[in-house]
């Protein structure tokens, strides 16, 4: 039951492979560097690129920059996300708790609008404070879940992504309810005042922000807490057999995955200078879920990209599918009457039922995962065609 | 007194006596109605949590939607073809409506139940448990963004056929409605109980859920017990949702994803996998979620029924009528 | 019953006391006495449902004792808990009292910010009694053990005092290679924690690249050399079994639980797995508690055997005492004719 993905024998794609893996290699024996340089080239390129058309058309640079920077929120959560689904295997549905939470212990401790409060601290030590907070509370958050399997660990965070907005829109004394807090401070790097008008320098930091998260999510999944996130995954029983503190464990993956939301939290509620809870409702944390699961659960990169996509296509591209098929554009018969943003859930639910369906592994799955989800199916073709002469003999005691 | 006699009449009294807790702790009849159909409701959705998960160890997360969509398919029939626009005071004709708005909702989401259970989860049934969990949350996006398509996002009148005289009752009023509601509530709960544990069928089911394998050895065949357990779930889904609709005057497309929640902690309050803990499970939540508003604390009746499915969850997972669940790994 | 009775005493690797474990109304395990001596083989044996698995897990910490408890490398490791239902109330106890505290400072002094420093105080209080309960250092446990409270230890627990064990139905990490399953084995052996893999700092690349020599080095010793980039899923059955006992060796530990190690095997493979075990008890001084339903392998390499039926302990002693003791042919074969 060999499944070796390879070059079939006797195939000369000697060249282009040779130079393909002596890239990999090189990439993959400097990691920190690749990365560095590849988002070096990605945020350059990237608004250079807007300034051509089409994309020029749809809307102008400033616009552009301003979604990519975004964007970069969104990714930093799916790279979150992913460690605690795709490394550690654990179903967390309420992401966006720890999102609220890096925004809303940002907003509190920078805004002049609360009756109760007001500081003014810094931005920049603010993100790793929040980060912080938003662990602690993935700790805190993630200790009941434990001893639970994956489907009510799933209900559980649900419910815990519901509780926490909702006691941001209640504890209103504190937090301001549903208007939420406004006037958060931007941030200001070495007298540099961030403005609202300009989103480059958002970009720049986001960029930044990004890059170092991917290092260190590369270098914990290459760890030895990696590999125990991988254990716990496949055999949980197995891997605490094994020596691995199953309890530790998974609540480091929480905190570490709920401390990269939380420094998006942060950014976002510089960016936006407003934090209120609605921004955080269920639909954020299916969003993220969906991001990481198309992306390709497990692979770093490919989140990333997953989740870059997704955020495109729902902020611009189903925006102009509207005056696409409309009467200025192709003036399609059927498709022009659809408002197209307000189907887009709808087509995040066929995308995620069609995924699990036709390539579970999502669109960049990593080579791991790819192996894990088909050939299971491999394997029950033994069992229709009688007992596999490798399988295990049935249980005694 | 003999040992079958008290069997049957110590659960009788035992529920005769919450009964009356209830009603004085909810502080009257119009309190206790609201509390009897609520927890009718949230029981008949529990029933469909519990009895699927029972059977293929799923939560399927789109079935609280599919109480939503039961619901608006109840409305569109009321109003569209029935063309119903108030109170109706023939009883027989009242009667001859509901049937005719009810078995076509409950049939029709019954085969949508399957049809998903076909196309979504059994491809799935034999990948690791991401794999189909996901998909029910896709499922129950697609499911609410439907109707939230096609009617829009505001919430959308149901009208009120049943006449709203009402009679007095220990300081209350309780209406023809809600007793016929929680009547027709229990008489479903009742069918179903007896069809599962009387019925080839049911006795199918039910071998199914404890060991899947050996039914199978035993000839059951699998695939259709399973579907007609989905059809099941989903028509009580669908009935709750006519219940809904016609209590409470006004359907909504988010309606399912509270309602679902609540239903599933009821479930698993009264333990998953225990059909008569799923109705235990839905009165308790109800009365939970009344006795709130009751105390003026409404907005927190949602992190209420959260915490008691968080609580449940870490200190007794097997709930009030499950089996203590192995140990830890 | 048996002659020779092995003296419990200083030096013993393992010693079982009268282990109890049942389920509701069925007892699984009853009242099992066994020892182990310092690099020895232990063999437990029996017909199918004796309960020998459902022992195991308990001495491997998978499942609490109903009563009795185990003692490794002398200390008193596996018994029924005793007052876990106190360890809540040390949770909540210190934040209760500086509750208590934040009230009088509001009787007293109507003074509310100072008030809710004090109980912002029994919130933190709270939060580091939590994260203590999951963490559990040494003084967490030190408290405990003051207050009476008696924890069975966990898997992982045993593990890191030194026992290491495999699985009846083999349970390797299926979609990890060969050489990640046995580095899993080593988590315990190794130093480099979240902060070392995220600073990349040069002790924890270092102790990752030692891991890869050390990992390849195990899989040579069980006869998996060469094997180490192979998914554990795609190893034929005689080499996950041997994979699974890697693992386990990796965690450099005094006694070895086996779970059946030869069922399935073919007479070679399972030639080969006896002389791999006899190698580990001679050639790195390992105890071994073994499972077997092969009596040649059994008779061949144990030092002691123990008998279980039924859940209870029905003989003991050297391969030759048990051979011929009647109750254990009886036990197996059923009452002979009269």
């Amino acid at each position: 039951m060999t499944a070796r993905a390879g070059a079939a024998p006797g195939t000369n794609r000697g060249g282009f492979r040779a130079m393909r893996d002596r890239v990999s290699a090189l990439a993959a024996g400097h990691r920190s560097t690749t990365i560095i340089v590849g988002w070096i080239i990605v945020a350059t390129a990237l608004p250079l690129l807007m300034l051509l058309p089409p994309f020029s058309t749809f809307q102008n640079q400033k616009l552009w920059i301003d979604g990519f920077a975004n964007a970069g929120v969104f990714i930093l959560l799916a790279l979150g996300l992913n460690m605690v689904v795709g490394f550690a295997g654990l179903l967390d549905l309420g992401y966006a708790a720890f999102y609220a939470i890096g925004a809303y212990t940002y907003a509190l401790a920078a805004s002049p609008t609360l009756p109760w409060i007001s500081l003014h601290v810094p931005f920049w030590p603010m993100l790793l404070v929040g980060a912080a907070v938003a662990a602690m509370f993935g700790i805190l958050l993630g200790a009941p879940t434990l001893r639970l399997r994956g489907d009510y660990l799933a209900i559980v965070t649900l419910g815990f992504g519901e509780i926490v907005p909702a006691v941001f829109l209640n504890a209103d004394k504190i937090t301001n309810g549903t208007n939420g807090i406004g006037g958060v401070y931007k941030p200001d790097l070495l007298g540099y005042q961030f403005t609202l008008g300009n989103p480059l320098p958002y970009y720049i930091a986001m960029v930044a922000i990004i890059a170092v998260v991917m290092i260190f999510v590369y270098r914990l999944q290459d760890s030895r807490l990696g590999r125990a996130w991988m254990a716990v995954r496949e055999d949980e029983l197995a891997a605490a057999s094994s020596g691995v503190n199953t309890v530790t464990t998974k609540l480091l993956a929480f905190a570490l995955g709920a401390s990269t939301a939380g420094l998006a939290g942060v950014f976002t509620a510089a960016k936006l200078t407003l934090v209120s809870p609605d921004q955080f409702s269920f639909a954020v944390s299916f969003t993220i879920l969906a991001m990481v699961v198309l992306g390709g659960m497990g692979n770093v990169w490919g989140v990333a990209i997953g989740a870059f996509i997704l955020y495109t296509i729902q902020s611009v591209v189903l925006k102009q599918l509207n005056p696409f098929f409309g009467e200025k554009g192709l003036n399609v018969p059927f498709l022009k009457d659809i408002d197209f943003v307000q189907y887009q859930f709808l087509l995040y639910g066929l995308a995620l039922v069609l995924m699990m369906l036709l390539r579970p592994e999502g669109l960049f799955p990593s080579s791991r995962r790819k192996r894990e989800l088909h050939t299971e199916q491999d394997e029950n073709v033994g069992d229709e065609l009688g007992p596999d002469p490798s399988s295990t003999p049935m249980e005694q005691t | 007194m003999r040992p079958d006699v008290v069997r049957v009449i110590r659960p009788i009294l035992i529920v005769a006596v919450s009964l009356v807790v209830a009603w004085f702790l909810l502080g009257g009849t119009q309190q206790f109605m609201n509390f009897l159909t609520l927890g009718a409701i949230y029981a008949l959705i529990a029933l469909g949590y519990t009895m699927v998960y029972g059977i293929v160890e799923l939560i399927n997360f789109a079935h609280g939607d599919l109480f939503m969509f039961g619901a608006f398919v109840a409305m569109w029939i009321l109003t569209v073809p029935l063309g119903m626009t108030g109170a109706v005071d023939d009883p027989i004709r009242l009667i001859v409506i509901l049937v005719v708005v009810m078995l076509p909702t409950m049939i029709f989401m019954g085969l949508l139940g399957t049809f998903i259970e076909r196309f979504a989860y059994r491809p799935l049934r034999h990948a690791p448990r991401l794999a189909p969990l996901i998909t029910a949350i896709g499922v129950s996006f697609i499911l609410q963004n439907v109707i939230y398509v096609l009617f829009g996002p505001s919430p959308v009148t149901v009208p009120q056929v049943f006449p709203l005289t009402r009679f007095d009752f220990l300081g209350g009023k309780v209406s023809y409605l809600s007793l016929f509601m929680v009547g027709v509530a229990i008489f479903l709960m009742i069918a179903l109980q007896l069809f599962v544990s009387r019925t080839r069928l049911g006795r199918a089911m039910r071998s199914t859920a404890q060991d899947r394998e050996a039914a199978e050895l035993m000839g059951v065949d699998i695939n259709q017990t399973i579907a007609i357990t989905f059809f099941l779930a989903a028509a009580l889904a669908g009935a709750g949702g006519t219940i809904q609709g016609l209590y409470f005057g006004s359907v909504q497309f988010n309606l399912g994803f509270y309602v679902g929640l609540k239903a599933f902690t009821a479930a698993v309050l009264g333990g998953i996998g225990n059909t008569t803990g799923a109705a235990l499970g839905g009165f308790i939540i109800a009365f939970i979620e009344v006795l709130a508003t009751q105390l003026g604390y409404s907005r927190w009746s949602e992190v209420a029924v959260f915490s008691v499915l968080i609580l449940v969850l870490v200190f007794r997972p097997s709930g009030i009528l499950g089996q203590q669940l192995g140990e830890r790994a | 019953m048996s002659a020779t009775v092995v003296e419990p005493g200083a030096g013993v690797v393992l010693q079982a006391n009268k282990v109890t474990k049942a389920f509701g109304g069925l007892v699984a395990v009853k009242e099992v006495d066994l020892v182990i001596p310092p690099t020895s083989i232990v063999s437990l044996i029996g017909p199918n449902g004796a309960g020998k698995t459902t022992f195991f897990n308990v001495v491997a910490g998978i499942l609490d004792p109903t009563s009795g408890d185990v003692t490794f490398r002398g200390h008193r490791v596996i018994a029924r808990p005793v007052r876990a239902w106190f360890e809540p109330v040390v949770w909540v106890l210190p934040s209760v009292i500086v509750g208590v505290i934040a009230a009088i400072v509001y009787l007293a002094t109507a003074n509310a910010d100072a008030t809710a420093v004090v109980v912002l105080g029994a919130i933190g209080l709270l939060i580091v009694m939590f994260l203590a309960a999951i963490v559990r250092p040494g003084w967490y446990l030190r408290l405990l053990t003051a207050a009476g409270v008696f924890r069975s230890s966990r898997p992982n627990d045993m593990v890191k005092a030194g026992m290491g064990r495999t699985f009846q139905n083999i349970r390797l990490f299926a979609n990890m290679t060969a050489q990640e399953n046995v580095q899993v084995g080593m988590h315990t052996k190794m130093r480099a924690n979240a902060a070392d893999a995220l600073l990349s700092t040069p002790r924890a690349r270092a102790e990752e690249r030692a891991s890869v020599t050390k990992a390849r080095d195990y899989l040579a010793l069980v006869g998996l050399k060469g094997r180490a980039g192979e998914l554990a899923k795609n190893l034929p059955y005689g080499d996950q079994r041997k994979l699974e006992l890697a693992r386990a060796l990796a965690s450099q530990p005094a006694l070895l639980l086996l779970d059946e190690p030869t069922a399935g095997m073919n007479p070679r493979e399972t030639a080969e797995m006896t002389q791999l075990i006899d190698r580990l008890r001679r050639d790195l001084g390992i105890s071994i508690l073994l499972i077997e339903h092969d009596m040649k392998v059994v008779m061949g390499i144990s030092d002691r055997i123990y008998v279980l039926d039924h859940g209870e302990l029905i003989s003991q002693g050297s391969p030759q005492e048990v051979r011929s003791d009647p109750r254990v042919i009886e036990a197996y074969l059923g009452k002979p004719p009269t």
